[in-house]
């Protein structure tokens, strides 16, 4: 079983039912800060980690308490820099561990640092991005520190009563939200999927100390090795959370030479092509183009959906767009319950003349700039 | 080669509907199915066996009726099937689940030593990816997620080298055996279960372990007891106050539709038509 589920455990169930524990020792009050894991590869920092920054100062800010951002990489990896990004982020430290064994994520060496520094600085809270970094990670940090850890948040905020984490989840596909506190155990972790939160705006002003740990590990004692790391081709490179224009289409395109049709669109806007998981699961399009509660979060300024029905699993991943168009021949669809603007028609005839009103607009308007 | 699979049977998330006044699940009628992703670990650990020869155990920890899920795994070509299923199982969180099926997987090995855990990459109703790396971590097994490809298996060397999908990339990985491996979805295709599998399969004598066959020793790990994380509420998604704009069809052709809507998303988001523009120009 994951997450204990709604049906197993109803809301307001009794404290210590169970006869659990969910009172905080004394040792464990003791436990303060938040921190948030920066996630680098090859010389960039993953926007989920800004993103978390800016939710750790809103956490901090309720409880009283700093932030800090931890640095694990190797010994010439720019550290240094990315803390120092964090602080106009909202952090107030940084925690960094340099090593040659921590250039290039592997789960061993990186599961001992993470748990070597939360037992040494006590967090109260640890947030980590829901990548496939971050997840590996904090599936093992919690179970080796026997802490709770909740996946997928949508929402961080500071229970008032017991001043916990209160982390919110959807569960079930989108179905239902769950809001999860870990009461009696420390740190409180929590993953978040990019561009769930939004991100913070930078204060170059800002500063921040930096300490740093050595790790304590020689490469002969890990046992996994990364022989080869093979980037993606930039030709193939779909990055859909970080899209500002979407256009998705949905089975009601029929096939998938209709997919044309939304590839189109999304040239003249200069965005990119999403879909659903039926779709992608009929293999008209790659699995990193679903949008949804198995596929990404986006949060485009333009969000259009075609011959797309709005399945909740679906709408969780698309309904924080600035803007959201759908088209559908149905007008009963759930798409238009969180749509703003909508149109009843035959997505195949739609999007082409969309397409040419786009075009003509834009080619109009920037010849009006020029 | 021996390889363990830990499944887990979960509510066909595609079919769930919530009750619109209690915000409750309602379960009747909706399907019970193998979690999806566990499937991709199970027809690559299929391969493996079909390659090295020895044998596949399935594990999946929940209610008896899970059985008919490990059934359906054996259908496809499972060798045996442990459902560890006790009533102080219940109300585990993901901590809690990974300390039941390491004990399972344990007692397992006792049998016969374990060489290859897999799990899938999460579930569809829970989806937190937390299990696989949990089990590991207890168990002290090199862990390898979001495992695209399996390269080689050097039996003699007892080392496997694998591709994981990282972000930006690929990772080429090279690690010992005992090691958990959870799959990433559609790397592989499931095989079908021919009828003289499926008949095996029902028939098969699915072994339930109670928490002492399973060798669990510390009731406070399991259950409720074994979990930190509480459900302090349950809600529906809050409905949008706005409501939706529909631009008519009926009433007006389509060009003029498109350009009315173009002017109304430029209207609602000031800053977007500068942003194409400045695409377009550059």
């Amino acid at each position: 079983m994951s997450q204990p589920t709604p049906a197993a455990a109803p809301a307001k169930r009794p404290a210590g039912r169970g006869g659990r524990n969910l009172e905080l020792s004394e040792e464990l009050k003791a436990y303060k800060g938040v921190w948030v894991f920066i996630e680098h590869d090859r010389g960039h920092v993953h926007s989920v980690s800004w993103e978390l920054v800016g939710e750790a100062r809103k956490l901090a800010d309720t409880l009283g308490c700093q932030v800090s951002a931890i640095l694990l990489g190797g010994p010439d990896e720019p550290l240094e820099k990315f803390a120092a990004e964090a602080f106009t982020f909202g952090a107030d430290k940084a925690y960094i561990m340099k090593d040659p064994v921590l250039k290039g994520y592997r789960n061993e060496p990186f599961t001992k640092g993470m748990t070597d520094l939360v037992n040494k600085y006590q967090p109260e809270i640890f947030l980590l991005g829901a990548t496939s970094m971050g997840r590996d990670l904090a599936g093992s940090v919690a179970t080796t520190l026997l802490t709770g850890l909740t996946a997928d948040c949508t929402e961080l905020k500071i229970d008032p009563a017991t001043r916990a984490l209160a982390a919110t989840r959807p569960t079930f596909g989108g179905s239902l939200y769950c809001t999860i506190m870990t009461l009696a155990y420390r740190p409180q972790m929590a993953t978040v999927r990019p561009r769930v939160m939004l991100m913070p705006r930078a204060d170059a002003s800002r500063t921040g100390d930096i300490t740093y740990d050595t790790l304590g590990m020689i490469e002969t004692n890990i046992v996994t090795k990364m022989l080869d790391f093979i980037p993606d081709a930039s030709s193939n490179k779909i990055n859909l959370p970080y899209a500002d224009v979407i256009v998705s289409g949905g089975k009601g395109l029929k096939n998938p030479e209709n997919f044309k049709l939304v590839f189109e669109l999304a040239r003249v806007l200069g965005g990119e092509v999403g879909s659903t998981r039926p779709c992608v699961q009929a293999g008209w399009v790659e699995a990193d183009r679903q949008v949804g509660q198995t596929g990404k979060t986006v949060r485009p300024k333009l969000y259009i959906a075609a011959g797309i029905s709005g399945a909740i699993q679906h709408r969780v991943g698309c309904e924080a767009a600035d803007v959201i168009v759908a088209i559908n021949t149905d007008v009963n669809a759930p798409i238009f319950e969180f749509a703003h603007y909508g149109i009843v028609g035959n997505a195949m005839q739609v999007l082409p003349a969309l397409t040419q009103a786009f075009a003509a607009h834009l080619a109009l308007r920037s010849r009006q700039v020029a | 080669m021996h390889i363990v699979v830990c499944i887990k049977q979960v509510p066909d998330s595609a079919q769930i509907r919530v009750h619109p006044v209690t915000n409750t699940i309602m379960r009747q009628g909706v399907p019970a199915i193998v979690n999806p992703y566990d499937l991709f670990s199970l027809e690559e650990a299929l391969r493996l066996k079909d390659k090295f020869g020895g044998k596949v155990t399935m594990l999946c920890m929940g209610p008896p009726q899970a059985e008919e899920a490990l059934r359906k795994c054996i259908s496809f070509g499972a060798d045996d099937a442990v459902l560890v299923t006790d009533r102080a199982f219940a109300g585990a969180d993901t901590l809690a689940t990974s300390y039941a099926l390491s004990a399972g997987v344990r007692q397992i090995a006792k049998e016969q030593a374990v060489d290859i855990v897999f799990t899938g990459k999460q579930t569809i109703d829970g989806d937190t990816a937390q299990v696989g790396p949990g089990i590991a971590k207890r168990m002290g097994l090199q862990l390898l997620t979001y495992v695209s490809r399996i390269v080689e298996v050097d039996l003699e060397a007892r080392t496997i080298t694998v591709e994981r999908r990282a972000e930006g990339g690929v990772q080429v990985l090279k690690t010992s055996l005992p090691c958990l491996i959870t799959m990433l979805e559609n790397t592989n295709e499931m095989r079908f279960a021919n009828l003289p599998a499926m008949i095996h399969a029902a028939a098969y004598p699915v072994r339930k372990w109670s928490k002492e066959d399973a060798g669990v020793e510390d009731l406070n790990k399991i259950g409720l007891k074994g979990s930190p994380t509480v459900v302090s509420k349950v809600f529906g998604p809050t409905p949008r106050s706005e409501k939706v704009e529909m631009l008519d069809l009926e009433t007006s052709n389509l060009r003029d539709v498109s350009l009315n809507l173009i002017q109304k998303i430029f209207t609602r988001h000031p800053t977007l038509e500068s942003d194409l523009l400045m695409k377009e120009l550059t």
